[in-house]
């Protein structure tokens, strides 16, 4: 609606005469309106910043390495000297996908039996309760998950307690506290498309005679599916892209193995401590972020908007 | 309070009329349903199914409902009306103790299923559930097929026998197969709010209860499909026991045979309370009922 | 009609016990999902607990005052790092919350829906907001500190704390815009509708009206956007922050934060490099602690009941 006024045309008219005001206000509105596209557009710029960047010297990177090397060799090196280097990005995603699958694990069974326990059983009084406990969960930040993973999961729970020979820095323990980190998101998006559903299925079940484990897993959960699907999704998004667990407790270098009790490196993690590196800018080595910045990039794209859209699909059929 | 009677014999003519206009009925052949013969074998003896004994219901203390005390007979079709806010939804849940479902809500009193207390300890709610079935004011299928949505109920209950063939003769006892019968594959959200209103009598019809409830089924339905729905009780009526709350009194008189009329009472400042006035075979309600509040809700004077 | 009178005779179903192993079956499904959150709870305890009881011993005013040493680790502090995290916090809320939120009113008040345009950059800003850190990260390292734009405290090839802010800014930005959004669209049309049949403008309204009373949950959202800026610490890795920085930083100049000061020493091996990083680790949490309280005590103060 802007805001252009007009003149009454009739001359003789008894009331009084509206104001022709295209005078600065208007100009004024334009001017307003004009900053705060400007302001909106500067997501656009860093979605633009970023592609350009990660694109311009992944391109200069294939330069040097031919993209079959890349995408297919199974030897990574790239600080290693001279003879040594290599680029075959298949172990480092293969660790990639090893460490999220160990945190999925954790993380979609826990999660969805927090985000369950939370929609269909907790009590007004639990709720809030347990509410704040998830989202302080979610809010702590990962360099603190990092030293937990380091200083005490490994050395007393995984190594003592449990008593699996494993390395200092090894999947396991990062695999498994990656899942917690992850947890709090499954739950609050499965829990939030499950509170979508309305009662009146619920009723409708109960009326039939079902127990309320079979109303919750037979009718709520499938009718809450598509957010839950967005809430797994988003879970793993979350988790490919996590660094500093990884950085901290899993090792320096990715392996392509299934064996969990040696150290593991995913794409995140690989580009800090290639950063940290002193690796002089446009030398391969510092390509070689960008490289796997692209390929982490798209990954995180690709599940990203699998989730808008199933996010979407559960908002419509409740509204 | 009035005990209940016995079903009433065949009035005559002029019987019909008064009762008609009475209770703003149009007699016309195509409106009139036609009357089910008395059952064959001996009427006398239909005994009864609900015996509630001065039964009560708090929300968080707050009465809502209190002191109704009535017998509701087998295979019968019993309406409760009146004003809104008066309890008769509330009530009707504690047949089937859906109330269970509300953390706040207490029952008092008894409610006996044939010889059985429905609140007693040991009484599992799910139990009851599986023999008192329900529908609800507003059709709630579930966002599955039409088939899944008739066969949930009787895979969750562990009903043994042929899917397909409980699923179809739930749905013909519903009137529902012929309209349907090529497309059980479909979501039943494709389907009219009457038919979907349909679809959750048969879902109910599929575990084989032997009482339906029914919250004013037919509220958030068009005309055309209300008297189909209609038909269908009357019809439901040779197997099931039926209660029904209905909002709308020509539908009580239409299908019912016995009436509970219920009112609000203000007990004191700002709390009222909802209280079983009168209950009755239907025709005597609407034509000649004992109590004052009931005479003018029936003719139109509040509700 | 009458044709099945004869089965007038049905016999009544009464109410059975429940099989045993109905009622079981409820309770088992139960303590599942109770184990799912003892799990939860478990570790969250585990984590806060364990980092107090290694860090606690170190905590003290010279902890907070001196700087960080690699050297002698008994006398290194925090101070640097502290400062760091105070500037960071200050110059990424001056970025996002003109921006953030001139970017939600414009999403919500004035761009038409029906514009693909307006359509690609919601779904833009939905998809930025699940970006990994460490891709931030990157754009900070080769736009911001290596970049095209050579202005005070950017582009200089050198990590500044305006860089380091900048990059932070731009991570949680989103955020803001998402939550600003939520905030904005709460406001009932008739507040807006009421303005404008007053003769005020649309700019007017919105600064008058709308913005006021989506204030507390802009507030909220941006306290959250804060908190989790100051925690990252991938981005400010890749942007080169400095580790046992032995003067506080300037803004065109060098800086240290709490999570970079953590991250390098947890790297380190000796075992009082651990405590001295659950120590960093407490201070840090005891300031996100006071945002997030801060915001919940906002939320419930003013949050408007339309």
């Amino acid at each position: 609606m802007e805001g252009s006024h007009f003149a009454v045309s009739n001359p003789g008219a008894q009331g009084p005469r509206l104001q022709r005001a295209r005078t600065r206000r208007s100009t004024g509105e334009q001017i307003i309106k004009g900053l705060l596209a400007l302001a909106a557009l500067l997501s656009v710029l860093t979605t633009t910043g970023i592609v350009v960047t990660l694109i311009k010297e992944t391109i200069t990177f294939f330069g040097d390495v031919p993209i079959g090397d890349f995408l297919f060799k199974t030897d990574w090196a790239p600080l290693a000297g001279g003879e040594q280097q290599a680029f075959g990005v298949v172990p480092l995603i293969w660790s990639t996908l090893y460490l999220t699958a160990v945190g999925l694990v954790v993380a979609i069974p826990a999660g969805l039996g927090v985000g369950i326990y939370l929609a269909e059983y907790a009590s007004p009084r639990v709720r809030k309760i347990l509410k704040p406990v998830v989202e302080l969960l979610a809010g702590i930040p990962t360099i603190v998950f990092g030293y937990f993973a380091l200083t005490f999961f490994t050395p007393n729970v995984i190594q003592d307690w449990i008593g699996i020979g494993v390395d200092v820095f090894n999947g396991l323990s990062a695999g498994i506290i990656l899942g917690i980190l992850v947890l709090p998101t499954i739950a609050s998006v499965s829990e939030d498309a499950m509170s979508a559903v309305p009662q009146s299925l619920r009723e409708g079940a109960f009326g039939l005679g079902a127990a309320k484990w079979q109303v919750v897993l037979r009718v709520v959960f499938p009718a809450a599916l598509s957010g839950i699907v967005a809430a797994l999704v988003l879970g793993a998004s979350r988790a490919i892209g996590e660094t500093v667990v990884i950085l901290v407790a899993a090792g320096n270098n990715p392996n392509l193995t299934f064996d969990l009790t040696v150290a593991h490196q995913n794409m995140a993690a690989f580009i800090a401590n290639t950063a940290r590196a002193d690796v002089s800018a446009g030398s391969i080595a510092y390509e070689t972020i960008f490289a796997v910045g692209t390929t982490l990039f798209v990954m995180t794209l690709v599940l990203n908007l699998i989730a808008i859209r199933f996010v979407r699909k559960y908002r419509q059929v409740y509204e | 309070m009035s005990t209940p009677d016995r079903p009433t014999e065949a009035k005559t003519r002029e019987d019909d009329d008064e009762f008609a206009r009475k209770a703003g009925i149009d007699l016309s052949a195509e409106a009139q349903h036609t009357t089910p013969a008395a059952p064959a074998t001996g009427a006398a003896m239909a005994s009864p199914i609900f015996k509630l004994e001065d039964v009560g219901v708090q929300y968080g203390g707050v009465p809502a409902v209190e002191k109704v005390s009535f017998e509701l007979i087998e295979r019968e079709i019993t309406a409760f009306i009146g004003p809104s806010g008066c309890g008769k939804s509330t009530l009707i849940r504690c047949l089937n103790r859906m109330n269970d479902l509300v953390p706040s809500a207490t029952v008092t009193g008894k409610v006996m299923y044939g010889d059985q207390d429905l609140y007693a300890d040991d009484i599992d709610p799910v139990q009851v559930r599986k023999v008192i079935g329900m529908v609800f004011q507003k059709p709630n299928p579930f966002p599955k097929t039409i088939y899944e949505n008739i066969a949930f109920g009787p895979r969750v209950l562990g009903m043994k026998g042929n899917m397909d063939e409980i699923v179809e003769g739930a749905l013909r006892k519903a009137a529902l197969w012929d309209e349907v019968k090529d497309r059980l594959k479909t979501n039943a959200f494709g389907m009219s709010g009457g038919q979907q209103q349909r679809l959750c009598i048969a879902r109910c019809l599929a575990i084989e209860p032997s009482v339906i409830l029914m919250d004013e089924p037919c509220s958030a339905l068009d005309p055309i499909s209300t008297a189909a729905i209609e038909d269908l009780m009357i019809d439901l009526k040779e197997r099931y026991s039926i209660v029904i709350v209905t909002h709308n009194m020509q539908q009580a008189a239409r299908v019912s045979d016995k009436t509970a009329f219920f009112n609000v009472a203000k007990v004191e400042e700002g709390k009222r309370v909802g209280n079983l006035v009168e209950f009755a075979p239907t025709d005597k309600i609407f034509t000649n009922p004992e109590d004052e509040r009931t005479k003018e809700y029936v003719t139109g004077k509040f509700g | 009609m009458s044709a099945t009178a004869a089965e007038a005779q049905i016999a009544r179903r009464t109410v059975e016990r429940a099989a045993s192993g109905e009622r079981w079956r409820d309770a088992a499904f139960r303590f599942a999902l109770l184990l799912c959150l003892f799990v939860a709870v478990l570790f969250l305890g585990a984590l806060l607990v364990d980092t107090f009881v290694d860090g606690v011993g170190i905590l003290s005013w010279d902890f907070i005052t001196s700087f960080p040493s690699r050297l002698r680790p008994e006398e290194s502090g925090i101070q640097s790092a502290f400062i760091g995290t105070l500037w960071l916090m200050a110059l990424c809320a001056i970025f996002i919350v003109p921006v953030g939120i001139a970017s939600a009113v414009y999403l919500e008040e004035y761009a038409d829906r029906d514009r693909w345009w307006n359509r690609a950059i919601e779904v833009n800003i939905q998809n930025l907001a699940s970006v990994p850190s460490v891709v931030y990260g990157i754009l900070g390292l080769a736009f911001i500190v290596r970049g095209p734009i050579d202005v005070f405290g950017l582009g200089k090839g050198q990590p500044t704390l305006l860089a380091g802010a900048l990059t932070l800014g731009l991570l949680v930005l989103p955020v803001v815009i998402i939550v600003s959004r939520e905030a904005i669209r709460a406001v009932p049309p008739s507040i807006r509708e009421g303005s404008l049949a007053l003769g005020a403008t649309q700019w007017q309204t919105i600064w008058k009206q709308v913005l006021p009373g989506a204030l507390p949950g802009i507030a909220t959202g941006v306290i959250l956007a804060l908190s989790r800026a100051i925690g990252e610490t991938a981005p400010l890795i890749l942007v080169g922050a400095a580790a046992f920085q032995r003067f506080n930083p300037e803004l065109d100049g060098p800086f240290s934060a709490l999570p970079i000061q953590i991250f390098n020493n947890v790297g380190e091996p000796e075992a009082i490099f651990r405590d001295l990083a659950a120590a960093t680790i407490i201070v840090l949490l005891a300031i996100l602690l006071l945002m997030n309280s801060v915001a919940i005590y906002l939320r419930n103060r003013y949050e408007s009941k339309w």
